[in-house]
């Protein structure tokens, strides 16, 4: 009846209703100006993110709010990692202004699609139910499919399109269906409700872990884990690089955010299974992921499968929170937190790897060959550091924040009890420096291919030269984000 | 002052890297001398410290955490003690005059930035690992001065030579600095804290422990491991074999760092953990032999050896066999002492030689040399200074510690301590003869250098860029170089004076602990009556009359008879050779562990890269698409079937898996 609608408290989500406002008017300015003044959508879409980040930030009360029946939360966790996709989208604009207006790519639908793709990003991170996780995937998913697409005549961008959409189709499908099983086990499609109905012992559990398993491959699909890996590599190397880049970024810390909903929220009582699930997949990830980064050529394709390693170690963080079926909070938001700064610390580093392919590409030229690195020293010294602390920092090495993202995972695991698992981790992050260090090598010690100056604009020399600096500095100073990340987590669990 | 304490490493390290980086923008004058400045204004706090440090203030505690997990602290900490004290002075007033003397010695090397910037690196590096309060810096530090050792080393890096000799500095450094880092993680494990003052609180708690795998006592695995670090960066045998050839980098750098202050690192260290070496008699004892081996044998090398630099190479690997066995006798303030007495005479007789080698154009051979104590009047009586200093004569500094360490030995009750005093008092003789025939064979008899300019047999391996060739008569050094040799050689002669206050006043306080059974320096305060007394007692004993009866030996074979030398090697046969040939160390060392490792490289290239990655890996994936290139549609529309297959295939695995494993906890 009409009569019992009651008037949902709109308060919580006003980033999202603002960014859904500003969207429609990002359309039409470009409907009006787009032939003319192309920076106009771009200019509106960057300030928008921007007034997304007042209002979450003006919003944010550290308390946790539900709305909309209980489908929509806000929390201090939404805050944090919405902050964090507004900086990585804002990042990636900048990065790619040049990129795209070479190419023809700088339309209205590029900036539509993405604060699109955001806004599906921000309900995910937001969700308090599976209808609400789905709505949020999909609105990411599908943005992110016509994203790939964008640069229409490209033929091979059209085939990683094709390719994301049937697999994200697919892996949509087996969530779904997890989804209908978790809700037929519970009768509850609530996070906080499925909860409940596990803490009380209500379910039946063979239901209850067939449905586990297929949310499992779910995520498994979204964040890029073996065996639901094979669109990555695929996908980020057609995709127009400013595409990959803001695949590579954002993306993950809406996964990671579903993840946590999912499993941590929602499923906590099963931990014991999933947590078998991830082990299994991160050790798998991790190891494929080094193995073939290895062989690869092209510097997009070696990201991917650094970025399949990568989320492998996020997960050996995820998978630590309950040792021996004994849930002890501290070593829970210790192996959480572990994991969501792992996620920040990547996407820092990913958004600035490929920041660098942006910054040595031009018109009519794509710098994604390993090959166009080399020399780069002598072409640019500074920019050689800024990817020589990139490298450094994802493979590792003290000093940078990778360092500290892998010694808090692995720290994690072996609190957990896999030692086993978190010596083999070392061992494949041993073999996976030296795909990074091929490239310091050939910007230090190989003479230049490509000779031609750097013609990048100001904006992306200086974000990016920002973005080298800050994973250093984290690296020096790593407690203050590992802080931020525990006491998220510690107010919002 | 916390913030003095943080500008002394920092101003070299400033310098280093305003000169390592903008070393084109400043010139050679600007690059030398911000690193000078640096390093000044580093020693000058240093003196203002030591002083803040007699008044009885003493410092220990963090200024930065980098981070903390699971209660271990990594941290940027200083300790402030005596001790430190000590070496902060002698690293940054020996650095000052090196950098002083650079000017001179590098003056025409297209290097010289660079050199000034590493030298400077070096003096920062040092400074943080003497300053360190817990074991992570004091790795940090030992790490990076290896690392300065490499570099300066391979200095010239397009001499084959030096590139080898900087490689094999680098891996036998790993060897020691292996057991180092097993040391610690020993310590990490067993006593939670990386800090010195939470592990030396708690080492009554470790002694009664057991090493868990090897049912080690405790204290002794990890003494034992924190010293075969020291071996490997104080070069005591057997992981002595880099030292010699680390002469391949520029002469300065063979008096800052291999022989006045970082290999000293090891000698320093173990001091410092003297709390923990003094629960362990096993592990001195390991320590006082290791030191009695390298002393001897390292000396009786040195009498073969014709190249000036190599002679006080090998002397130096003797004087640090010296500061080992005091360390084994307990007697850690005699070895901090001997350090520094060593360091002044060492750095004299280094920069001497360097002298030298500039006088005759970058020829280092003896045999070549003779005659010229004529031309270089001050080298002359600044390296004779090091020679007696060396030997160990009154009233020299080498007297005053060296005889303390005989003494200290002689006293010492742990098992290998007669062994131990045997090598030292030979090992006095061997000093003498060693020292004198340097200063008999460049400085008197015949000058040879007229004939061995023609002689070009040997000449090139040593030379560097230097245009000079030909028969120019040798002349004295300019200023910047001399002046160092003066400044030097007073402390080469003084700071042995300094004994009453350094062995026998509390110099150290409680930066060093003595274990009651191993108190041997008490009694020999007892019999300590003052510098004068000890030189009066001193010409009566034996070790006075062994270095100079070793001098004479010297002078009767290269001033009276110098036909003799070559008679005695024809007759020795094989004893020479052996010496000649270093006990085959190297030859050992390049047969089984650089063949060995070549052999498994070799192994795992062709097993592993070959085979693996290239084959399987790289051209397999690659093979597979290149042999149905004709059919790409195909395959296109193929792969994502493959990869959809992959899904479910995940989801199958996965469902067996977790079913598995839920009806197995339920039957």
């Amino acid at each position: 009846m009409l009569n019992n609608f009651v008037m949902p408290d709109l308060y919580p989500a006003a980033p999202e209703i603002f960014l859904l406002l500003m969207s429609f008017l990002v359309l039409f300015v470009d409907l009006v100006f787009g032939a003319t003044h192309r920076w106009m959508a771009a200019m509106l879409t960057v300030i928008t993110l921007i007034g997304c980040a007042a209002i979450t930030l003006v919003t944010s009360d550290g308390q946790t709010t539900l709305t909309f029946s209980n489908m929509f939360v806000d929390d201090l966790l939404s805050d944090f990692l919405k902050l964090m996709t507004y900086l990585a989208v804002i990042m990636m604009l900048v990065y790619s202004r040049q990129y795209m207006a070479d190419r023809g790519l700088d339309k209205g639908e590029f900036y539509v699609l993405v604060l699109y793709a955001t806004l599906g990003m921000m309900v995910m991170i937001s969700a308090a139910n599976l209808l609400t996780v789905y709505l949020g995937l999909e609105l990411m998913s599908l943005s992110l499919y016509g994203l790939v697409a964008i640069d229409r005549d490209n033929t091979r961008a059209t085939e990683a399109a094709m390719k994301y959409f049937v697999l994200g189709a697919l892996a949509s499908g087996l969530l779904l269906y997890g989804m209908s099983m978790i809700y037929g086990a519970t009768g509850s499609l609530e996070i906080g409700g499925i909860a409940q109905a596990l803490y009380h012992g209500q379910a039946e559990k063979p239901v209850l872990v067939l449905g586990l398993v297929f949310l499992v491959a779910g995520i498994g699909f979204k964040l890029g884990l073996v065996p639901f890996h094979m669109w990555i590599p695929d996908v980020y190397h057609g995709a127009p690089t400013a595409v990959t880049m803001f695949i590579g970024s954002a993306p993950k810390l809406a996964a990671f955010a579903m993840a946590l909903r999912l499993l941590v929220y929602g499923l906590f009582g099963l931990a014991v299974d999933w947590q078998q699930m991830l082990l299994i997949m991160a050790v798998l990830s991790i190891g494929l992921g080094n193995l073939a980064a290895i062989a690869q050529t092209n510097i997009k394709r070696m990201l991917a499968y650094s970025a399949i390693s990568h989320m492998g170690y996020m997960v050996l963080g995820l998978m630590s929170g309950v040792v021996g079926g004994q849930i002890d909070p501290f070593t829970a938001i210790n192996a959480y937190s572990s994991a969501l700064y792992y996620t920040v610390a990547y996407v820092l580093m990913s958004l600035g790897a490929f920041g660098m392919v942006l910054l040595l590409s031009r018109a009519g030229y794509e710098a994604e060959n390993l090959e166009d690195f080399k020399g780069l020293n002598k072409r640019s010294p500074w920019f050689a550091a800024v990817m020589l602390v990139i490298m450094f920092s994802m493979a590792g090495i003290p000093f940078f924040i990778g360092f500290f993202a892998k010694f808090a995972v692995l720290l994690a695991a072996i609190k957990a009890g896999y030692t086993t698992v978190a010596v083999i981790a070392v061992m494949f992050s041993l073999i996976g420096a030296f795909y990074y260090l091929r490239v310091v090598k050939l910007m230090y010690f190989d003479t230049p291919v490509d000779s031609a100056p750097i013609k990048a604009g100001m904006d992306l020399r200086f974000l990016l030269s920002l973005n080298g600096i800050a994973v250093a500095a984290f690296g020096l100073f790593p407690d203050a984000v590992m802080m931020v990340c525990t006491t998220t987590l510690m107010r919002s669990l | 002052m916390k913030t003095l304490y943080l500008l002394v490493p920092l101003a070299p390290l400033a310098g280093a890297i305003l000169a390592g980086f903008f070393g084109k923008l400043l010139g050679r004058t600007g690059s030398h001398v911000v690193t000078i400045l640096g390093v000044a204004i580093s020693f000058v706090l240093s003196v203002l410290i030591y002083q803040d440090v007699q008044a009885g203030h003493l410092f220990n505690g963090a200024v930065y955490t980098w981070m903390e997990s699971g209660g271990l602290k990594l941290q940027v900490g200083f300790l402030i003690d005596p001790l430190t004290v000590t070496m902060m002075l002698v690293v940054n007033f020996v650095s000052l005059m090196v950098h002083v003397y650079t000017i001179g010695y590098m003056a025409e090397d297209p290097g010289y930035q660079r050199f000034f910037s590493y030298i400077s690196l070096f003096t920062f590096s040092m400074l943080m690992l003497v300053m360190s309060n817990n074991f992570v810096q004091l790795f940090f530090g030992w790490e990076a001065v290896g690392l300065v050792s490499y570099l300066l080393i391979g200095f010239w890096y397009t001499r084959p030579t030096a590139i080898y000799a900087n490689l094999k500095a680098f891996l036998v450094n790993r060897v020691g600095d292996f057991g180092f880092l097993l040391g610690i993680g020993l310590i990490a494990a067993y006593a939670g804290s990386l800090d010195y003052a939470e592990v030396f609180a708690k080492r009554n708690e470790l002694a009664t422990l057991t090493e868990a795998v090897t049912g080690w006592p405790l204290i002794t695995a990890v003494c034992i491991c924190l010293f075969i670090g020291a071996m490997g960066k104080s070069a005591q045998f057997p992981l002595h074999v880099w030292l010699p050839d680390s002469m391949e980098g520029p002469t300065p750098i063979s008096a800052l760092i291999h022989a006045a202050t970082m290999v000293t690192a090891g000698i320093f260290m173990v001091s410092r953990m003297s709390p923990l070496f003094e629960l362990s008699d096993t592990a001195l004892s390991f320590v006082i032999v290791i030191g009695a081996i390298t002393t001897l044998f390292m000396a009786l090398i040195a009498i073969v050896q014709t190249d000036i630099k190599r002679v006080v190479a090998y002397s130096t690997l003797s004087q640090l066999g010296y500061m080992t066995m005091a360390l084994g006798a307990s007697a850690y303030s005699v070895a901090i002492f001997h350090l520094m007495t060593h360091a002044f005479f060492k750095a004299v007789l280094f920069l001497g030689a360097g002298s030298v080698i500039i006088a005759m154009h970058h020829e280092q051979d003896m045999r070549r040399m003779g005659g010229l104590r004529k031309y270089l009047p001050i080298t002359y009586a600044t390296m004779l200074i090091g020679a007696f200093a060396n030997a160990g004569l009154p009233p020299f500094a080498g007297f005053f510690s060296k005889d303390s360490i005989i003494e200290a030995v002689h006293l010492a009750k742990v098992p290998g301590a007669g062994f131990a005093y045997f090598c030292a008092l030979a090992a006095v003789f061997v000093g003498g003869l060693y020292s004198f025939r340097l200063i008999f064979f460049t400085f008197h008899g015949k000058e040879r250098f007229r004939e061995a300019a023609h002689d070009a047999h040997g000449h090139d391996a040593h030379h560097d860029d230097h245009g000079h060739h030909g028969s120019a008569e040798p002349h004295e050094s300019p200023k910047v170089v001399t002046v160092p040799l003066i400044l030097l050689s007073i402390p080469a002669i003084a700071s042995g004076w300094l004994i009453g206050t350094m062995l026998y006043g509390n110099w150290f306080g409680g930066a060093i602990t003595i274990a009651d059974a191993h108190k041997g320096l008490a009694t020999m305060a007892h019999e300590f009556h003052g510098v004068l007394g000890m030189m009066m007692h001193g010409v009566t004993t034996l070790p006075f009359w062994l270095a100079i009866s070793g001098a004479a030996t010297a002078w009767y074979l290269y001033i009276v008879r110098p036909d003799l030398p070559a008679v005695i090697k024809k007759k020795s046969g094989v004893l020479a050779t052996i010496l000649e040939e270093k006990y085959g160390f190297d030859r050992f060392n390049d047969w089984f562990f650089a063949g060995g490792a070549r052999l498994i490289g070799r192994g795992l290239w062709k097993g592993g890269d070959q085979v693996l990655i290239d084959g399987v890996m790289v051209n397999g994936s690659a093979s597979v698409i290149g042999g149905t290139a004709g059919l790409v549609r195909l395959i296109q529309s193929g792969r994502i079937y493959r990869y959809a297959f992959s899904m479910v295939f995940g989801v199958l695995a996965l469902l067996t898996f977790a079913w598995w494993s839920v009806f197995s906890r339920i039957l």
